[in-house]
């Protein structure tokens, strides 16, 4: 696939068939839409448990038209792993893709995922960070943000999220890079990249959930690039050692753009109402992002291109 | 009701015509008729819509078909109505409509 | 075929080799480590054309393993307690899935405290997983299961996992001659592996999507249908094994001096060969005894077990675990499978062996005693008997 660079570009041959479960107005939907166009014919998926398990719809369907394994809730990196093996041993050539959610992820999944990035297994791993365990309906995980309202934490999450990024590069991980389906020629530069790469690549994948979020479906693409623009989701990859920023962070990075106050993001969404019923909390939570914005410039100072 | 639709559709009377293990076969409509969903249903003025596929690429349910002449259109069996076209085309060319059922 | 002098550990290892698997997934654990271990030393050594994935634990060794055989390749691992514990979620996957991967466990117990000596819990806790379950009680059979496991497994009226249980030490670290096929040998029993189904983009599906109560009964049912196909097979399996090998083979059970025998002892793994010598003692003494040492347990050799034990005076079962609060689990098993029958002998359950307590012949002769004496003297006996505790 040539490199796409507009819209036009977007081939239009589709894996993901309409007609899933999705919710109305999702994000992951929509990523994996994208991807399977990325990938293309000659892919394979495995999924642990999240939604992207019960989007595919109900026996004898599936929604997604490439083989699809699905696999238990911690397995999805160690799973995608031996698919990868078993193709290798036949020579056969597959593009293998483990679509996790953030809680199969962040929390029961990190063990194989670390392990399978530390053995540079020769896998894509897509997490669709959604902030939250929403097929379960809407619990804490470890990726929820401060301030942010679940079931689990009914007056707002009182910790930080991980910083699985950060994590994938210590551990080693060839490829990482963040991506929000808002942006989508970022997004398709990043997976474009990662189907051409060998080894480990992990991509994080912001993606905003109307009813996990509390907000209105039709709302998911603006409130993915306002999470780029205030800074609460930073765009960047890290490719053979070095680091950049893309797209609307890159700009920001580089002093080219101002951060919009994250009270534009946080109001939209249901989730934030304790944080936008204070001014001292608003404030932290854009102190917060500053914090994250300052360690992710070091980050690129310590991984700029030699 | 999708229960006996997928029975139609896809045999599976009997023990025997089940595959070997839990296999499912890429379908339209997995998840059943999610056209009903709908509360709301965007429609596409043609006149207003430049054919920037916006719209196409942002729809997370493939409902929003590409015609011939470079314009869009809904596939009002699976859209679920959440709006994403409505609010992202960039000429104001879609609108919403308060769905009305059993049509 | 040649002879080598290999621990059972080994023995399994050769198996795999024998049975040309290509993909390895492992995570060590006492005692099953020194398995895989040889297959890392095969491996490398390019005496195996496989690859071998040291994973970071035994949830991911047999997620990775069933990734590999989706895609239609033969695969092994192998684990044992706490280790089998870990991985039991994608145990329940792989059955589910139809995936015929042979997978040894060595039988060893579980903590709290802990202990690394034989014990029948970490496999008897997986009995209901949909894993065909053989119990081997020497070296030999340990190698053999391996082809002939594959061979059941992969087998289109079955396509289901198989799980050889194997006590710790006794057999996991202890040395006897094994006799290996060559290569021709096992290519002439068992065939290249051809899958069920396979993860393939020519042909895409989705595999293990949610499934409605519509539909999921049928899928269980199929399992059933498969085990029993198992246990049809699998005597034929072990014949054609004996022409291949020349080994002799006895299929799902064996019967030692059973034919004239008024009592029965019943026991898996190495107990089994243990009572071998038992009975020998016992009929020296004039008892007639018998023994049956049950190699598969699921499927359950009900017909087989119910034939045997018929119409004896005294049935004595040893169990190397205990389902607490009601008996060994062989013993229920056997209790059951006698149910039909009209001339039901008393069973009598003896829970022995745990967490590697030493149960030597002299022990059996004296259990088998006990138990007679029981029955002489008309006394019903409901409970497990916890014969080898210190009071």
């Amino acid at each position: 696939m040539s490199k796409v660079k507009s819209i036009k570009d977007i081939p239009l041959q589709e894996y993901l068939m309409p007609g899933h479960a999705a919710c109305a107005g999702c994000a992951m939907a929509l990523a994996v839409r994208h991807v399977l166009k990325i990938l293309g014919r000659n892919t394979t998926v495995t999924v642990p448990a999240c939604c992207l398990s019960v989007i595919q719809g109900i026996f004898p369907k599936t929604a997604v038209d490439v083989p699809l394994k699905n696999t238990a809730f911690a397995s999805a990196a160690a799973m995608a792993s031996g698919i990868k093996a078993g193709y290798r041993v036949q020579g056969k050539n597959v593009n293998v893709i483990a679509i996790a959610g953030d809680g199969g992820t962040y929390d029961i999944g990190i063990q194989a995922l670390s392990g399978a990035v530390e053995r540079n297994e020769d896998i894509i791993y897509l997490v669709y960070d959604n902030q939250a365990y929403m097929n379960t309906g809407i619990q804490r995980s470890g990726a929820t943000p401060y301030g942010a309202w679940t079931t689990t934490t009914p007056k707002g999450k009182t910790e930080k999220r991980k910083d699985l990024g950060f994590i994938m590069i210590a551990n080693g991980a060839r490829y990482v890079a963040t991506v929000t389906p808002s942006y989508l020629m970022d997004f398709y530069s990043k997976f474009q990249k990662a189907k051409e790469r060998k080894g480990s690549r992990v991509v994080i994948d912001l993606s905003p959930c109307p009813p996990g979020w509390r907000y209105d479906p039709g709302f998911t693409i603006e409130i993915g690039k306002l999470a780029v623009q205030t800074g609460a989701w930073i765009l960047w990859e890290f490719e053979d050692g070095v680091f950049q920023f893309t797209g609307f962070s890159k700009m920001i990075a580089e002093g080219k753009a101002k951060k919009k106050p994250v009270e534009s993001y946080l109001k939209l969404q249901g989730r934030f109402k304790e944080i936008i019923k204070s001014k001292e909390k608003i404030e932290y939570y854009q102190e917060l992002i500053n914090e994250n914005w300052e360690k992710y410039l070091k980050i690129a100072e310590i991984y700029k291109k030699k | 009701m999708r229960k006996v639709e997928v029975d139609k559709e896809m045999g599976l009377k009997s023990v025997k015509e089940y595959p070997p293990a839990p296999l499912s076969k890429p379908a339209e409509g997995a998840g059943g008729k999610t056209g009903l969903w709908r509360t709301y249903r965007p429609v596409v003025d043609l006149n207003k819509c430049t054919g920037c596929r916006i719209c196409w690429a942002y729809c997370p349910d493939r409902a929003i078909k590409l015609r011939d002449d470079g314009k869009v259109e809904v596939d009002y069996v699976w859209c679920k109505g959440c709006l994403i076209c409505f609010h992202e085309c960039p000429v104001k060319a879609i609108d919403k409509v308060v769905e009305e059922f059993g049509e | 075929m040649e002879t080598l002098i290999l621990t059972a550990n080994h023995a399994v290892s050769y198996g795999a080799w024998s049975s040309r698997v290509k993909f390895v997934a492992a995570y060590p654990i006492t005692p099953q480590t020194t398995i895989v271990e040889m297959l890392s030393e095969f491996i490398s050594s390019k005496k195996m054309d496989a690859e071998f994935m040291t994973v970071e634990s035994e949830h991911s060794a047999l997620a990775a393993v069933t990734g590999a055989e989706s895609t239609g390749v033969r695969s092994f691992t192998a684990t044992s307690s706490h280790g089998l514990l870990y991985m039991s979620e994608m145990v329940h996957w792989v059955a589910r899935a139809r995936l015929p991967i042979v997978m040894p466990v060595v039988n060893r117990a579980l903590a709290p405290p802990w202990s690394i000596w034989v014990d029948h819990t970490d496999t008897m806790s997986h009995r209901d997983t949909g894993w065909i379950q053989i119990y081997v009680s020497n070296n030999q059979e340990a190698y053999d299961m391996v082809l002939q496991g594959y061979r059941l497994g992969e087998d289109r009226k079955v396509s289901m996992p198989v799980m050889i249980c194997m006590d710790a030490f006794l057999l996991s670290h202890t040395f006897a001659p094994v006799k290996i096929l060559t290569p021709e040998e096992t290519d002439s029993f068992l065939p290249p592996y051809k899958p069920l189904w396979k993860l393939d983009p020519e042909n895409p599906f989705s595999v293990g999507g949610i499934t409605t109560a519509e539909h999921y009964y049928e899928f269980s049912e199929m399992m059933d249908q498969a085990h029993r196909n198992a246990g049809e097979i699998f005597d034929e399996i072990s014949r054609e094994y004996e022409k291949v090998s020349g080994l002799l083979q006895t299929g799902k059970i064996e019967k030692y001096r059973v034919e004239d025998a008024e009592s029965v002892i019943l026991a898996l793994g190495t107990m089994a060969e243990e009572t071998r010598v038992a009975v020998d003692r016992l009929r020296a003494e004039g008892e007639k005894v018998g023994l049956v040492k049950v190699k598969m347990f699921r499927p359950f050799p009900n017909k087989e077990i119910r034939e045997a034990l018929e119409n004896k005076s005294l049935v004595v079962v040893m169990d190397r675990s205990v389902s607490y609060g009601h008996e060994g689990p062989l013993s229920i098993e056997v209790k059951s499978t006698l149910y039909p029958s009209e001339n039901r002998p008393p069973v009598l359950n003896f829970i022995v062996g745990l967490g590697g307590r030493d149960v030597t012949f002299k022990d059996i002769v004296s259990f088998h005693k006990i138990a007679k004496k029981k029955v002489t003297e008309g006394k019903k006996v409901t409970e497990p008997i916890f014969v080898q505790l210190k009071v």
